[in-house]
C-alpha cells in the first residue's frame, strides 16, 4: 500500500514538474529574446581594454540568477547519467541562467546611462543540492560625447 | 570608491599603485530562504530567495575589499574579479579581489 501511495506521489510530482517546468521554460525563453532585443544596442566585449580614452566614465556592474532545473528534467537526467553522453535538459538551463545574468547586468548598466560594457566575465558556480548561480560583471562605460 | 574590471580608469591617471585587495564572505544557505526552494525544485525556475542571498553576500564581499582599499589610501580599485566556491554543503564563499590604486 505505502509503495502504490509512493509511486502515485512520485507520478504526480512528475506531471507537474513537466508541465509546469516546460511552461516556464519556454515563457522564460521568450522573455529573454524580447529583452535581448531590446538591449542590444549596448555592446558588450569581452578582450582586453588597454586605451581608455574614448571613454569618461565607468563603473563595475553585475548581474545573476539563482536557478534550478525541474523535477521532470532531473530525474530524465538521472536516468541518461547511467549511459552518459549529453544532458540536453541541463544544456538548456545553463543557457538560459546565463544569458538571464547578462540581461540583469546589462539592465544594471542602462540604469546608471551607460553605452558600452567592458571586459565582461561570466562565471558559474553549483549551489549544492539547491540549483546554479549564473554571475556577469563588467566595466560599464560612458563614452567620451 | 571607483572599480572597474580593466586595468584602468577611464579620464584619470593612476599615481600609485597599493597591490591586491581583497574580501570574501562566506554564507550559510540555509537561513530562511528554503522555504520555497523545495517547491520549485519541482517545477524548476529562478529561485528569488537565493538570488537575492548571493547578491548581498557578494556586496558584502566587495565591501569588505573596498574597505581594505580605503585602509591603503586608495580611492579606485582596477581589474576586479569575483570567484564563488562550494565551501562545505550548505556554504557557499564568494570572494572579491582587485588591485588598489590611487587615481588624480
Amino acid at each position: 500500500m505505502e509503495a502504490v501511495v509512493q509511486l502515485i506521489v512520485f507520478a504526480i510530482l512528475l506531471i507537474i514538474g513537466f508541465f509546469f517546468g516546460s511552461n516556464r521554460e519556454k515563457k522564460h525563453f521568450k522573455s529573454i529574446l524580447e529583452r535581448q532585443k531590446k538591449y542590444a544596442h549596448i555592446a558588450t566585449r569581452t578582450d582586453k581594454i588597454r586605451d581608455v580614452s574614448p571613454y569618461t566614465e565607468a563603473m563595475l556592474v553585475s548581474g545573476s540568477v539563482v536557478i534550478a532545473s525541474d523535477y521532470f528534467k532531473n530525474f530524465l537526467a538521472s536516468i541518461k547519467n547511467i549511459f552518459g553522453g549529453r544532458l540536453n535538459s541541463y544544456e538548456s538551463l545553463m543557457d538560459r541562467g546565463r544569458r538571464e545574468s547578462m540581461i540583469r547586468m546589462k539592465e544594471a548598466a542602462i540604469k546608471w546611462g551607460a553605452d558600452e560594457i567592458l571586459e565582461v566575465r561570466i562565471e558559474s558556480s553549483a549551489l549544492d543540492a539547491i540549483g546554479i548561480e549564473m554571475l556577469a560583471y563588467g566595466t560599464a562605460v560612458k563614452r567620451r560625447k | 570608491m571607483i572599480m572597474t574590471t580593466v586595468e584602468a580608469v577611464p579620464d584619470k591617471k593612476i599615481v600609485a599603485h597599493f597591490g591586491i585587495v581583497t574580501g570574501s564572505t562566506v554564507r550559510s544557505k540555509h537561513f530562511g530562504r528554503d522555504i520555497f526552494a523545495g517547491l520549485k525544485n519541482i517545477i524548476g525556475g529562478e529561485l528569488k530567495g537565493y538570488t537575492e542571498l548571493m547578491e548581498e553576500t557578494r556586496d558584502e564581499a566587495t565591501e569588505r575589499m573596498v574597505a581594505q582599499a580605503t585602509k591603503l589610501g586608495a580611492n579606485a580599485i582596477i581589474g576586479v574579479r569575483y570567484a564563488t566556491s562550494d565551501v562545505a554543503p550548505g556554504a557557499a564563499e564568494v570572494f572579491a579581489y582587485g588591485t588598489a590604486v590611487k587615481v588624480e
